[in-house]
């Protein structure tokens, strides 16, 4: 373990000491901030209880991040390719993160019913942004002296996007999609709390009416290590993609 | 026969070169020397249709021309070589792009990489290997280009003067053995006496021949030779009274 990792640690168990030795010593009541101690059991022993919801979640996600990267790169590309779509399509794609995920979720929910569909599109809405504008501005950030190699040899577009723009676009792409994953569990998550009967988001809200913070603390951990087991899985991703850095 | 005639390029106000005129007949090597920033790479840049030139004729083989783009290799400073592709898939890109054989064509690199020394480093990647290697495998790429006219700009001036100097004989042998009609610009002047059939020596902006040397002496030669030494002095005086090379 390198140094900086080692502080990293020290740097979280300092904090969830603090915590745990704040509770006891205020004697905070359970229902306001449980110990970590407490949340950790609660997160394993009711582990059973979790998983459901938290596969629910998951799939929500994943299902948001698989639509978003399949949208995100022909539009990307599309923008690319020509500028005139760009400003067309950039206030658009700026409103879409303007817009407050709160205020669509109910609508969204109406339009796409209880079900997983309006949790996916929430978290589409969510990931789609920054995986497109990494990949536009990879695209974008490409050496001219390469361009004018590949027009030189008289490549098509298809054949420069290929060869040289997508390779070239890719470590910002991978940025994007790192970003996109970790901020995934919120439009899932403020999906199910709006309208749904399974999901983390869900289990707060059912948890949180019935005083059980513990208990949404424990849907909370297993949400932050499904956002740290993502943000793992698309790095181990990147380097398996990107072999040349 | 590339014979340039009359080319003009001004950016804004500022007159680059004007009523300029090139010959180069086939299978000779002309070399272009002239203070920093004159206008070389720009002229380059305008032959090739990178920028677009204000007025002249370009003629190649007799034919007129809009711009030398699809008739002539061009090879850079930089090697650019792409980090995602072997230096061999590096040399195949401008078959590649081109739609040619690729069986063909991977056999005619193969011969290239023997010929240039790189055999044996088909498979490494351009970091794994030095950047007089790169640099030959930019001169396969160059080659593989399938073009009789090659535009050189400062192809060997990142190098140390060792490896330039092996360098310097490879790019005779693009005249010697593989029969191009060259044009090549260069800050060294002896580089320029070894390698020329004929110097253009240019002025500041607004570029303009102030001098052509043309070298009879055959190839290759030693750099003692008195006459070459002559035209050295003569050049360098000229440049000093320019402001430098």
């Amino acid at each position: 373990m390198t140094l900086v990792n080692l502080l990293a640690v020290m740097f979280v168990i300092l904090i969830l000491g603090v915590w745990e030795a704040g509770v006891h010593l205020f004697s905070v009541p359970v229902f306001i901030l449980p110990p970590p101690s407490d949340i950790l059991t609660i997160a394993i022993v009711r582990a059973g209880f979790i998983l459901p919801h938290a596969m629910v979640t998951f799939t929500e996600i994943l299902m948001g991040i698989g639509l978003s990267v399949c949208t995100a790169i022909p539009l990307a590309i599309v923008m690319f390719a020509r500028p005139a779509l760009e400003k067309a399509f950039a206030p658009f794609l700026v409103a879409s993160q303007a817009i407050p995920v709160f205020a669509l979720a109910p609508l969204l929910v109406v339009w796409l019913g209880y079900g997983m569909a309006s949790k996916v599109f929430m978290a589409w809405i969510i990931i789609f942004f920054p995986i497109c504008i990494s990949l536009l501005e990879g695209f974008k950030s490409c050496d001219p002296e390469f361009r004018v190699l590949f027009r030189l040899m008289g490549a098509s577009f298809f054949k420069t996007l290929t060869l040289l723009y997508w390779p070239w676009a890719l470590p910002r792409f991978f940025a994007g999609l790192k970003v996109g994953v970790t901020v995934a569990t919120i439009g899932a998550v403020i999906g199910e709390w709006v309208g749904a009967q399974q999901g983390l988001g869900f289990l707060m809200i059912q948890s949180n009416a019935r005083l059980q913070v513990d208990l949404v603390f424990a849907a909370i951990l297993w949400l932050t290590a499904m956002g740290l087991f993502m943000w793992w899985m698309v790095g181990v991703l990147e380097k398996k993609v990107i072999k040349w850095k | 026969m590339l014979q340039v005639s009359s080319v003009t390029k001004s950016f804004k106000d500022q007159k680059i070169f004007s009523n300029l005129d090139i010959r180069v007949d086939q299978g000779r090597f002309h070399v272009m020397v002239g203070p920093s920033g004159c206008g070389k790479s720009t002229l380059f840049d305008g032959l090739t249709g990178v920028i677009p030139l204000d007025r002249g004729e370009i003629f190649w083989n007799h034919e007129l021309l809009s711009n030398l783009g699809s008739h002539a290799a061009y090879m850079q400073q930089k090697d650019l070589l792409l980090p995602w592709f072997s230096l061999l898939d590096n040399a195949l890109l401008p078959a590649r792009t081109s739609g040619q054989d690729m069986k063909k064509a991977g056999s005619h690199a193969h011969r290239l990489f023997e010929r240039l020394g790189l055999k044996g480093y088909e498979s490494h990647y351009a970091k794994e290997v030095s950047g007089g290697m790169r640099q030959r495998c930019a001169l396969v790429r160059t080659l593989m280009f399938n073009r009789d006219l090659i535009l050189l700009d400062e192809p060997l001036s990142a190098l140390d003067t060792i490896t330039r100097k092996s360098l310097q004989s490879l790019l005779l042998l693009l005249q010697t053995e593989f029969k191009k009609t060259i044009l090549m610009i260069t800050h060294d002047i002896e580089e320029a006496l070894l390698l020329a059939d004929e110097i253009y020596l240019f002025s500041p902006r607004p570029m303009s021949i102030s001098r052509q040397f043309i070298l009879d002496s055959p190839k290759p030669r030693k750099f003692n030779d008195p006459a070459l030494l002559a035209i050295k002095a003569e050049v360098l005086d000229i440049l000093e009274q320019d402001g430098g090379a």
